[in-house]
């Protein structure tokens, strides 16, 4: 275990308790998916494992060493922190941008060397903006700069990749982009944790998906048992269908009307004539009847 | 970890284009580079030469090289004092003092000024926005009132000075919220409270003596500087400049985002004491040499910003000395324009502000 998470706690003030008793451990190359409704907590829970929150309870543990233990410098060295995209003043190019993620890896009164420069375009062609290193981070596209921030956090070298609602503010195709860049780099050793709003995004890149609901996690495991239509109803309030689609080979996550039939659970009979509708069948489950 | 770059469809073509951008991208910056250190020593020279007494300037030159030159082993080279004792007087007692404060005081302002702007991630931050300049003005003005003498009122003013920005930096945490914002705040507060003090001082001061007096020195002055005046705070600059230069790649990693740096491995607090400690003991230095100089801390970042960029390990130096530069030019114009010398508080405002407006309309500056 890179990351291990024992009984933690925390809250702003003495009124409101943000989370408390969440336990988990993080493997390497493992991908673990938080979701949850707005405001309770993920971000929260993600800035205290990147050690910015002290924990009012329990304990965070990298490579078994207490994270309370460890200066900031020796967690950047682990724990790179990929926050959601926010306003930037100063115009640095996107290289000088990613740069500073060598930052712990450097000495107090030291300047990046060729040796940095080297890591930091390494990083920048891991996740394909090449083409913008040298366009100032406030012109650049949402989508870009949260992979600039990604870059940066690469460049860190990290062990544990945190990023808080990587694909929020980003269009369809670059949160996938961005999905994929995830999927990748997990592939390739970092282990990651991210936050999401999207049950599917958990079905794309994730092998744990943790469900965080009243201040804790509700439910924690891999992605096709824990994200069910039970639990996602029970979390964000809304009927959903998890449908296994055979076009992409995985399960996929679809909304419901309000008030919408929902064929295989109600009446399949009466539903049995629509095309692409499920139908209950006792003995083997669920078969999809043919398009014609 | 072994990372493998992804794969892009038309590498080749891309890396030809990233070139000639980078080249585009250096090709200016350098070029202000340049400009900025070869503008300095050419300003010092020029600024010798101007004066109600007229110098012959190869006199100024053989003034300024001589006693480095004599000092060689006997012999090499030996310069004859072809100069009268008045140029002499003239050039080592009034004018090269003078042309050395200017360029300390407009080096500092510029660089604390850069130095908050990236602490308090805002570009219209200027080096007095934690109470430095209140404090020290009220340090003077209470030493002008009580009728002590030159080097007092400058301990005074340092004194208070700091002070002001201890009381600030003090009230900021007594709240625990956004701890930039709240610094800021407090040092309105505590600005607003020493300016309050001056206008007393003022009220009380005896309007043909001491409230001249005071209110020349609000308005900044390089006229009546003495080499014992540099000597007295130029250690402590010397060492704050010094610190600052040491950690500005840091310095970047503030200006982005506090939780980012701290993510990044910085002690992002400890850090900020620094700076605020450093950027201090400059202005406050800055303020005893020269009284109140506004415009200088705001408005040359920007300057050094449009020339190298807004990566302090080029910024700070360029900041340095343009900062130099400007003041220089300040000062000649405030001996040249008229017979009386024109304060230096209201020419930097006059020849800053619409200045920074023209560089507002070039749009250049990036944060707009």
């Amino acid at each position: 275990m890179i990351l291990e998470v024992r009984q933690a706690g925390f809250r702003y003030d003495l009124k409101r308790m943000i989370f408390s008793d969440i336990s988990f451990g993080l493997a390497k190359e493992e991908v673990l998916c938080i979701l949850g409704p707005n405001g309770i907590g993920k971000s929260t829970l993600i800035r205290c494992l990147a050690n910015l929150n002290p924990l009012c309870a329990g304990s965070i543990r990298l490579h078994d060493r207490d994270i309370r233990s460890l200066n900031n410098r020796d967690v950047a060295t682990i724990v790179g922190y990929v926050p959601q995209a926010h306003d930037i003043v100063f115009p640095f190019p996107v290289r000088q941008f990613v740069l500073m993620g060598r930052a712990p890896r450097l000495g107090l009164f030291e300047s990046p060397g060729k040796d940095d420069y080297g890591k930091a375009d390494e990083a920048i062609d891991l996740v394909g903006i090449g083409k913008i290193r040298n366009k100032p981070v406030n012109e650049i596209s949402g989508g870009e700069f949260q992979l600039a921030m990604i870059a940066r956090a690469l460049a860190q070298e990290p062990e544990v990749l945190l990023l808080d609602e990587p694909t929020s503010h980003l269009d369809f195709g670059n949160q996938i982009r961005v999905l994929e860049i995830i999927s990748r780099l997990a592939e390739d050793g970092l282990s990651v944790i991210m936050s999401s709003h999207f049950p599917d995004h958990a079905f794309l890149s994730s092998n744990n998906v943790a469900i965080m609901q009243h201040g804790s996690f509700m439910a924690y495991g891999l992605a096709e048992d824990v994200v069910t239509e039970e639990n996602l109803k029970q979390t964000y309030g809304v009927d959903v269908s998890i449908t296994y689609s055979r076009d992409v080979d995985r399960h996929v996550c679809v909304p419901h009307r309000h008030g919408q039939c929902r064929c295989h659970d109600r009446y399949p009979a009466e539903c049995a004539g629509q095309t692409g509708c499920p139908v209950l069948q006792p003995d083997n489950g669920l078969t999809f009847q043919n398009d014609n | 970890m072994t990372l493998l770059p992804a794969e892009t469809p038309g590498t080749a073509q891309r890396d030809a284009g990233t070139t000639a951008l980078l080249r585009q991208a250096i090709a200016v910056p350098a070029a202000g580079t340049i400009l900025v250190y070869c503008l300095l020593p050419v300003l010092f020279l020029v600024s010798l030469f101007i004066g109600r007494y007229d110098v012959v300037p190869e006199h100024v030159v053989l003034l300024l090289v001589a006693p480095v030159l004599n000092l060689l082993p006997a012999g090499i080279i030996h310069i004859e004092p072809v100069w009268t004792a008045a140029e002499a007087n003239v050039i080592y007692q009034i004018r090269l003092p003078r042309v050395i404060a200017a360029v300390l005081v407009g080096a500092g302002l510029s660089m604390a000024g850069a130095t908050y702007q990236g602490l308090f991630k805002n570009p219209l931050v200027s080096p007095d926005i934690l109470g430095v300049s209140s404090g020290a003005g009220f340090g003077a003005a209470l030493a002008i009132l009580l009728s002590w003498n030159m080097a007092m009122i400058q301990v005074s003013a340092f004194g208070f000075g700091i002070l002001a920005v201890a009381i600030t930096y003090l009230l900021s945490r007594l709240y625990r919220t956004t701890p930039t914002l709240i610094l800021v705040l407090s040092g309105i507060i505590v600005g607003a409270f020493f300016t309050a003090l001056i206008s007393l001082t003022k009220y009380v001061a005896d309007p043909y003596e001491k409230l001249p007096a005071i209110t020349f020195w609000l308005m900044g002055s390089l006229a009546s500087v003495r080499y014992s005046d540099i000597v007295l705070v130029v250690p402590l600059f010397l060492l704050a400049t010094f610190a600052l230069l040491l950690i500005r790649w840091r310095i970047n990693l503030l200006a982005v985002g506090d939780d980012e740096a701290r993510a990044l491995g910085i002690d992002t607090k400890r850090m900020a004491q620094v700076i605020i400690l450093c950027s201090t003991l400059i202005t406050a230095s800055a303020v005893c040499i020269a009284g109140i100089i506004g415009w200088v801390g705001l408005i040359v970042p920007h300057l050094g910003r449009m020339l190298v960029g807004p990566d302090y390990t080029r910024l700070l130096p360029a900041c340095l000395l343009l900062g130099a530069c400007y003041m220089l030019v300040i000062d000649d114009l405030a001996r040249m324009l008229t017979n009386a010398e024109i304060p230096l508080g209201i020419l930097t405002a006059i020849i800053g502000a619409p200045f920074f407006a023209y560089l507002l309309g070039k749009r250049s500056v990036g944060w707009i």
